[in-house]
């Protein structure tokens, strides 16, 4: 039996820059994600991991391979799946309820106006942003922004979140404050979510499964750790734990020096699996 | 004591002033007959002006087809240059979104629309008038070839500028065609698409002008060429400032419509 989301033998080509043929950014990519877990893909950019976040979204095409959620097939975007954009992506020219009306509207037409008008104060308070409802993007930080992202993308009450580097473009200060907002939401609804991110800390905050990419060209997930460290977790609390800078070291020792040499044998270790787990 | 500092805007209200005596300055020497008296001179700014009082004084008056008031002439103008103009807007509206979309298609497109643009929307009228058979139909349809252009041209480069974001939050969303449409894609091109409109409805303010002056029998373009026939320059004069004048109210009502849809990234 496969995976809630089964990522299988994904691999993306794309037409060589320089030249003819083409260059392979990431080959027989493969990893199960069980329903209710968040799973983040940490690696360096341009490693594609993007890429195939984009491909779990639909907004892309895999070249070889497949991606079934929930026993179905995907190969177009759909409201089962929703985005969290590194840049917001929030619509310039509507208002902060707006936004996420659009999305809630889209999610259910058939529902009646009020019983909108309800949905999106919910998720606007959630995010608390209720003083900020009737602003235009241009109008809020970026902190502020992406909890306006993050409110949107659960407001469509979707299968799957897919988080595209959600806090890179959030200056550090604020950045802690909305992972630990995003943590206790999260607690709360228990999404199956998968994030890509190259911030270690960041992953190791939210994540129960964190897979490790090669650089690419040719990038595959070379390792899969497992962070045991119970939750709630916090930014305080965390780096408290026995298991955190063991952890921590670990995955940036991966990115430094192994990420090129993906087909060394993962290291047996205590907190994570080794391997690819399928 | 204190000098206070005259603000720019009133020191730009005063150069205004200042430009417009000078104009009416020239004007009024061009138009005092010079010494032997060989022509009549151009009207004068004073003749100018009592006839302007004359016209506006009762705008809606109708003694037969070759005297009628101003205010009917520019109406008959407007209500042509609306039918021509909305329909041209919708059809550049549309397509332009279609090509803004499919970048190939834009390449096809686009030697054609560069040969098409620069045509002045005069030349298209004996085709008009032999197709149709109509001069108002003729009138129309010279509009809506000289607005079609810069909204079609302007829309289409709007579109196919859409930041890709906006339309992946669209596909992610499921929007139908028209929910993408409308809640999307002209609110994204916007500020490109009034940009066009506003050029648009200059060359059909310039275009009706002319049309009428060719196969009128109403407009104002049709009232300058009846009061040239009737040697009375005074009348064409006043025209010419009335046309001014609509053309800048017009103008100004996209100004605040581009206003009214900008958005900041």
């Amino acid at each position: 039996m496969g995976a809630f989301l089964e990522v299988s033998y994904v691999s993306k080509y794309f037409p060589d820059p320089s030249g003819r043929g083409m260059q392979c950014i990431f080959k027989d990519v493969q990893c199960g994600i069980d329903q209710g877990t968040f799973v983040t893909v940490v690696g360096h950019s341009g490693c594609g991991k993007s890429t195939l976040l984009n491909i779990i979204a639909g907004l892309e095409r895999a070249s070889a391979g497949g991606v079934v959620l929930d026993g179905k097939e995907i190969d177009a975007p759909g409201l089962d799946r929703m985005v969290v954009f590194q840049n917001f992506a929030l619509m310039p020219w509507m208002s902060v309820y707006e936004n996420i009306r659009v999305a809630v509207k889209a999610a259910h037409p058939a529902w009646a106006q009020t019983q909108v008008h309800a949905c999106v104060l919910k998720y606007i308070e959630m995010v608390g942003l209720t003083d900020a409802a009737s602003k235009r993007p241009a109008m809020l930080s970026g902190g502020m922004r992406q909890r306006v992202g993050i409110a949107r993308a659960f407001s469509v009450e979707p299968k799957v979140l897919l988080l595209d580097e959600p806090f890179a473009q959030i200056d550090a200060l604020t950045r802690g404050a909305i992972q630990e907002e995003l943590v206790s939401i999260w607690m709360r609804t228990r999404n199956t979510v998968f994030m890509v991110t190259h911030d270690v800390d960041e992953a190791i905050l939210l994540s129960d499964r964190i897979m490790l990419m090669t650089r690419g060209p040719e990038a595959e997930i070379a390792e899969v750790v497992d962070i045991t460290i119970p939750r709630p977790r916090s930014r305080t609390s965390i780096i408290e734990h026995p298991h955190y800078y063991k952890i921590r070291n670990h995955i940036i020792h991966f990115l430094v020096e192994r990420s090129r040499k993906c087909d060394r044998p993962a290291e047996a270790m205590s907190h994570h699996t080794g391997g690819i787990h399928g | 004591m204190t000098l206070a500092v005259p603000n720019e805007t009133f020191r730009a209200v005063a150069l205004s002033a200042l430009l417009l005596f000078a104009a009416l300055f020239v004007w009024q020497l061009a138009s005092t007959p010079s010494g032997g008296g060989r022509t009549q001179g151009l009207p004068g700014p004073a003749a100018v002006a009592t006839v302007t009082w004359e016209m506006l004084s009762e705008p809606f008056y109708d003694r037969g087809p070759n005297d009628k008031g101003i205010g009917f002439q520019v109406l008959s103008s407007l209500g042509r240059v609306a039918i021509g103009y909305s329909l041209a807007s919708v059809v550049a509206i549309f397509l332009g979104v279609i090509l803004g979309l499919n970048p190939i298609l834009l390449k096809a497109a686009n030697p054609y629309i560069q040969i098409l643009k620069p045509i002045s929307p005069l030349a298209w009228m004996p085709l008009f008038l032999y197709t149709i058979k109509d001069a108002t139909g003729a009138m129309i349809l010279v509009i809506f070839m000289s607005t079609l252009w810069p909204t079609l041209a302007n829309t289409a480069f709007g579109v196919s500028a859409i930041k890709r974001d906006y339309l992946n939050v669209a596909a992610l969303l499921q929007l139908s065609w028209w929910g993408r449409f409308f809640k999307v894609i002209l609110p994204a091109a916007a500020p490109t698409i009034v940009a066009g409109l506003r050029i648009s409805i200059g060359s059909a303010w310039v275009a009706v002008v002319a049309a009428e002056m060719l196969v009128g029998g109403t407009g104002i373009g049709y009232f300058v060429w009846n009061e040239w026939n009737n040697l009375s320059l005074t009348r064409v004069m006043f025209a010419i400032l009335v046309i001014g004048v609509v053309g800048l109210i017009l103008d100004a009502g996209f100004t605040r419509l581009a206003r009214a849809i900008a958005y900041i990234e």
